[in-house]
């Protein structure tokens, strides 16, 4: 078994796949400035901009089914945004008592928790179609593109290169522990011995895993100096933009500033 | 598989105002970072640190049962920090992070930078004061290794989880007296996995190869503002942390008197009326016609679509029609 079902990307020959990786990252990223902009409340700009991403992800043809997969992974952390129902001030809208206590949820509170909710949902499917569209290879052109240093950008492409070899070795030795340690009848029972035991044999995992890393790197080192790495990474550049390229990014970042301006203005 | 950590924060939780300040921080850290390293370390540190954070990453799928279905895994800003100093500790974190962010949306683009302040910047200083207090303070004996590697995990846990608690606050997402206790006492259960786990590679690294563990060491150079960076980290959240959830309404007020809320609060101005229609309010009105708008938006993006697969599908039909009288 692989872990390259890890890689997001999908490949396809949709509107959106075929858009310039450089107008796609910088579009992505404004739409979510423009979704942490617009002020909590404003439920018809909220509309708005979900139906905007709903469609790209029909343009996109990667299946509504899984980009709404994906974007349950961000559902968890909504927990901490809870409280703020109960704390913020505001009028009264809806007050339980259990027992003695008296829990009263504020509508101010109620109105911002379901606005960091949707937010963060819009902006997560966001970049899930960013991630699910482009080849990383691309995406890293367009952050050389979009200025980002040239050392952290090599960087994230080797790393992004052995990721997947280095995910491999770790399903292989925690299959490998799964076969040393007998599993219980119970699914949630322990095996082995106490916690700190397993924390430790974990331990010596994580080791051996950074150990092989560190020797790869030595050998990844020896094969780019062979074929004349002299401490520069170079990658073919992307084509440049074409007319269409720079209508399609002038209008798209108009027609956001509008949405903008619409949210602020209701 | 992949178990996202609470510690990244999704878009939408934090203020505008507040990610783009923690954006230009780290921006700004990151690169004096870069200009450290590439004056340090010669050019083999490129393939060592990107083939790091990958192993880095690919560590996080390294987990053991706690209790029941909790489970335990790695973060990294303590071994990645002991293994490779702090400089390029920050730059493989910072990789780290950016990845999961973009890749995998653990942690959202907008509030990247002040992921990549918790968790590369915050976590590397904190690591590396406490690693080099507990190694001058054993002396460098071999125990002080493991016990300096789980104090080094367990407090970057510790006070990462606070800084992401303060920073949740102060966007007025999260009230203080609940978040920070709350993140502060999950993320000291996290942290001992994290410190177990950091510690048992630790062991196999000093039984291998101790030689990789000193490398960390040698390149050290600029430590003591490291030390100090570290130390007021440390000493600011743990006198902030409880002052602030102890009087939630005063991080409040910070907020208030900064900006922060009244940035993410209200319209600025109204200028259609409140009442168009008897008791139908402006904001009603508009919300259905943004339903309407953003409905046909969306049917007709279907419908555009759906169209053009018909005709390609019906054209590769007729080809194959017409290759099949050919033959």
């Amino acid at each position: 078994m692989h872990v390259h079902f890890l890689d997001p990307f999908r490949p396809g020959v949709s509107l959106v796949h075929r858009m310039d990786p450089r107008i796609k990252l910088v579009l992505t990223l404004a739409f979510i400035v423009l979704t942490a902009l617009v002020p909590p409340g404003i439920w018809p700009v909220y509309i708005i901009l979900l139906a905007i991403i709903v469609s790209v992800e029909i343009l996109s043809e990667l299946g509504i089914d899984y980009v709404m997969k994906r974007s349950l992974l961000a559902l968890p952390f909504m927990l901490a945004a809870f409280p703020i129902i109960f704390t913020a001030p505001g009028p009264e809208f809806a007050s339980f008592s259990i027992a003695s206590w008296t829990i009263s949820v504020s509508m101010t509170g109620l109105e911002r928790f379901i606005s960091i909710a949707l937010k963060s949902w819009i902006s997560v499917q966001a970049a899930i179609v960013l991630a699910a569209s482009t080849p990383f290879p691309d995406l890293l052109l367009a952050m050389r593109a979009i200025r980002l240093p040239r050392l952290i950008v090599a960087i994230l492409g080797l790393m992004w290169r052995y990721l997947f070899v280095l995910a491999d070795e770790v399903l292989r030795m925690n299959r490998a522990r799964a076969a040393r340690s007998g599993h219980p009848d119970r699914p949630q029972g322990r095996t082995g011995g106490s916690v700190v035991w397993r924390a430790r044999v974990t331990g010596g995992m994580a080791g051996s895993l950074f150990l092989r890393a560190f020797e790869r790197s030595d050998r990844i080192y020896n094969a780019m100096i062979s074929r004349g790495y002299d401490g520069e990474v170079r990658a073919l550049p992307l084509s440049g933009l074409v007319t269409t390229d720079w209508l399609v990014l002038i209008l798209g970042l108009i027609f956001l500033a509008a949405i903008l301006v619409l949210s602020l203005l209701l | 598989m992949y178990a996202p950590a609470p510690l990244h924060i999704p878009d939408g939780f934090l203020s505008i105002l507040l990610s783009g300040v923690l954006w230009i921080v780290s921006f700004a850290l990151v690169a004096y970072a870069l200009k450290r390293v590439n004056k340090e370390l010669d050019e083999r540190k490129l393939p060592v640190m990107g083939v790091l954070a990958a192993a880095i990453f690919a560590g996080q799928m390294l987990n053991f049962t706690v209790i029941g279905g909790t489970s335990g895994h790695l973060m990294g800003a303590a071994i990645a920090t002991i293994l490779l100093g702090p400089w390029a500790a920050i730059i493989v974190m910072t990789s780290v992070v950016a990845i999961q962010a973009l890749i995998f949306q653990d942690g959202g683009l907008l509030v990247l930078g002040a992921n990549i302040f918790n968790m590369a910047i915050i976590g590397v200083a904190v690591s590396y004061f406490v690693y080099t207090t507990v190694q001058k303070l054993t002396g460098k004996r071999p125990w002080g290794i493991f016990v300096g590697g789980f104090l080094a995990a367990w407090f970057s846990i510790l006070i990462a989880a606070l800084a992401t608690a303060l920073e949740l606050a102060i966007s007025g997402t999260s009230p203080a007296n609940i978040a920070v206790p709350a993140m502060g006492g999950i993320h000291a259960l996290i942290g001992i996995g994290e410190g177990l786990i950091t510690m048992g590679a630790l062991g196999l690294l000093y039984a291998t190869r101790p030689d990789i563990l000193q490398v960390g060491e040698k390149r050290s150079m600029g430590g003591a503002v490291f030390w100090l960076a570290g130390l007021l980290i440390v000493v600011a959240l743990a006198i902030a942390s409880p002052f602030a959830s102890a009087n939630p309404d005063g991080l409040e007020w910070v907020a208030e008197k900064n900006g922060f809320i009244s940035l993410a609060q209200g319209p600025v101005f109204e200028v259609i009326p409140d009442y168009l229609l008897p008791g139908l309010s402006s904001q009603a009105l508009a919300t259905i016609l943004a339903s309407i708008i953003g409905a046909l938006l969306v049917f007709g993006v279907l419908l555009v679509v759906t169209y053009s697969r018909r005709k390609t599908a019906a054209q590769s039909i007729h080809q194959a029609d017409a290759l099949k009288k050919e033959q």
